[in-house]
């Protein structure tokens, strides 16, 4: 008993230690990001806006983020991008944030019910295209090539915005696609094509153009049936006042839809 | 490598029995140090209330029925029969590669040891792009599996299982070489000098005296397991029935019912506070 104790003595400690040591647990990419923007906004002196984008927003919001920045000198754009869903409850749970750009009216409705947010605007739309690898070696033309059982296909899971999109356009055509994987956000669909794992997705346009080239997209259209609106809404609570306001004003602006309609978003 | 000579005996530990350890499980009298104790108070709060979180606002009253949900319960299965069958792999290379460590002198031997406890550093998604590289489609392993035996990894339940091995076979190993490295040798020499050899010494003197270590990190190994989300859904993918485990059941139920992936989660927790208790109970109190 003591001897197998003794062993048990040194054995656990050494496990607990390295479970200790191994973060354990999954990450959860989604809300790492809160801390960032949950850090109170400095009061007096430097002026912060803290803006929560869908990740589709990435690259054209930390565009607008530094023209925002040059036109409000002594002001910083914090930015905190992830999946919709996932965001819409970050803010209602409470994270400090002035700006909130959602990939679809019904995660903008999750803040709004919370009486959090109110008159969103519709800044963009998003539509759908079939992204191949650049060999496209399954011949993909066409979404009913989709649901041919020897193209290995990837959507995103059906609880986000693009795998919402996705149902909408296959039940438009009539198809029955089987996917290989259900991804968590349109970033790692998208991923999936651009190492060869599958051989289509269904991702949104802006996401092909800005893949630069690593990956083909196609129309097709069907997509038309399934168009994502983009609503934009000032937060009731927040902490950098009418900042927030301004920022949403760039977005609408001209200058706003430049940027937007380069990355590839279409005007409501 | 041959058994080094054998040591005299009078190197042997303060009081007779090489393994017995003076202080091991024996009470020291005297006034509680604070100093240790109220951080380690402070630690198992900090531990402990997050999971009473989970239990304080978990929506009890359609907890059952939420279980009772097939795809629930078909994820719940999934993650039970993958963690099972890659700690079953990790202990088959696992165990020899810990013994290899522990008991032969190789050149680079520091740095293979090290190498070995990347994957637990290493970004869980990360790991899976890493995979990926090397056992996708396109990857330099992977497309020679496709072309000679038609095997593709990603997407399948057998892709699961690699990528929580991948994530889970340093803690089993480093345990385990950990255990041998704390074992007395002297017994192992004492077998060899009486004629068996090395296979018969590894299996009938080292495996049952490092049996503990052994079994410690095939635990931690299944429970790491059983919790991968993120290699898993970088290389394996997500889809019902196939790849869906648990822990990706839990983060896209969060996209849309908090309430549910607070029942999963609960779930996974009992799960593995059962196995984890029932475990160490019967091994240590093994007569």
């Amino acid at each position: 008993m003591f001897r197998r104790l003794s062993r048990w003595a040194i054995a656990l400690p050494v496990a607990l230690a390295l479970a200790g040591l191994s973060g354990c647990g999954s990450g959860d990419p989604a809300t790492s990001t809160t801390s960032a923007s949950s850090s109170a906004s400095a009061g007096g002196g430097a002026k912060e806006v803290t803006v929560f984008a869908a990740a589709s927003l990435t690259g054209t919001f930390t565009e607008l983020g530094k023209t925002f920045e040059g036109a409000h000198p002594g002001t910083t754009v914090k930015f905190n991008f992830g999946s919709s869903a996932t965001l819409a409850q970050q803010i209602t749970q409470g994270a400090p944030a002035d700006v909130f750009a959602a990939a679809s009216p019904a995660t903008m409705k999750t803040v709004t019910d919370a009486s959090l947010a109110s008159a969103p605007t519709t800044f963009v739309r998003n539509k759908l295209q079939i992204a191949v690898p650049k060999d496209n070696p399954a011949k993909v033309d066409e979404l009913k090539d989709l649901a041919d059982s020897k193209v290995k296909v990837a959507l995103c899971a059906e609880q986000v915005p693009c795998g919402a999109a996705a149902v909408k356009a296959l039940d438009a055509a009539g198809l029955k696609v089987t996917p290989v994987t259900l991804e968590q956000d349109v970033k790692a669909t998208l991923t999936k094509v651009e190492l060869g794992e599958v051989d289509a997705a269904l991702v949104y346009r802006t996401d092909v153009i800005a893949s630069v080239g690593k990956v083909q997209g196609i129309e097709f259209p069907e997509a038309d049936k399934a168009i994502n609106d983009y609503p934009i809404a000032t937060l009731a609570k927040a902490p950098a006042g009418d900042l927030g306001k301004q920022f949403v004003d760039l977005v609408l602006s001209q200058q706003g839809k430049d940027v937007l309609a380069k990355a590839g978003f279409e005007a409501p | 490598m041959s058994s080094s000579a054998p040591e005299h005996l009078d190197s042997a530990g303060p009081r007779g029995g090489p393994t017995e350890r003076p202080v091991a499980g024996r009470e020291i009298s005297g006034r509680l140090p604070w100093m240790l104790v109220v951080p380690a108070v402070l630690g198992l709060a900090f531990l402990v209330l997050p999971l009473a979180g989970l239990v304080v606002r978990a929506p009890w009253s359609t907890l059952l029925e939420r279980l009772a949900e097939p795809h629930v319960l078909e994820a719940l299965r999934l993650s039970l029969v993958t963690a099972t069958i890659a700690t079953a792999m990790c202990l088959l290379l696992g165990v020899p590669l810990a013994w290899l460590l522990a008991r032969v002198d190789f050149p680079g031997r520091r740095l293979v040891r090290a190498l070995v406890t990347v994957p637990l550093v290493l970004p869980p998604v990360v790991g899976g792009v890493a995979l990926l590289l090397v056992l996708g489609r396109r990857g330099l392993v992977g497309q020679w599996l496709e072309a000679s035996f038609g095997i593709t990894l990603p997407f399948t339940t057998a892709g699961v299982i690699v990528a929580e091995a991948f994530v889970a076979m340093p803690f089993l190993v480093i345990s385990v070489e950990g255990a041998l490295r704390g074992a007395d040798q002297r017994f192992e020499e004492a077998a060899a000098t009486l004629g068996a050899s090395r296979w018969t010494v590894f299996r009938r003197v080292t495996l049952p005296m490092v049996m503990p270590g052994v079994v410690a990190g095939a635990v931690l190994c299944w429970a790491r397991a059983l919790g991968e989300f993120g290699a898993t859904i970088t290389f394996a993918g997500n889809f019902p029935g196939t790849t869906r485990t648990m822990p990706l059941a839990v983060y896209l139920a969060l996209e849309t019912e908090p309430e549910a992936a607070i029942v999963l989660s609960l779930v996974l927790l009992a799960v593995s506070v059962v196995i984890l208790a029932s475990l160490r109970d019967r091994w240590v109190s093994a007569p």
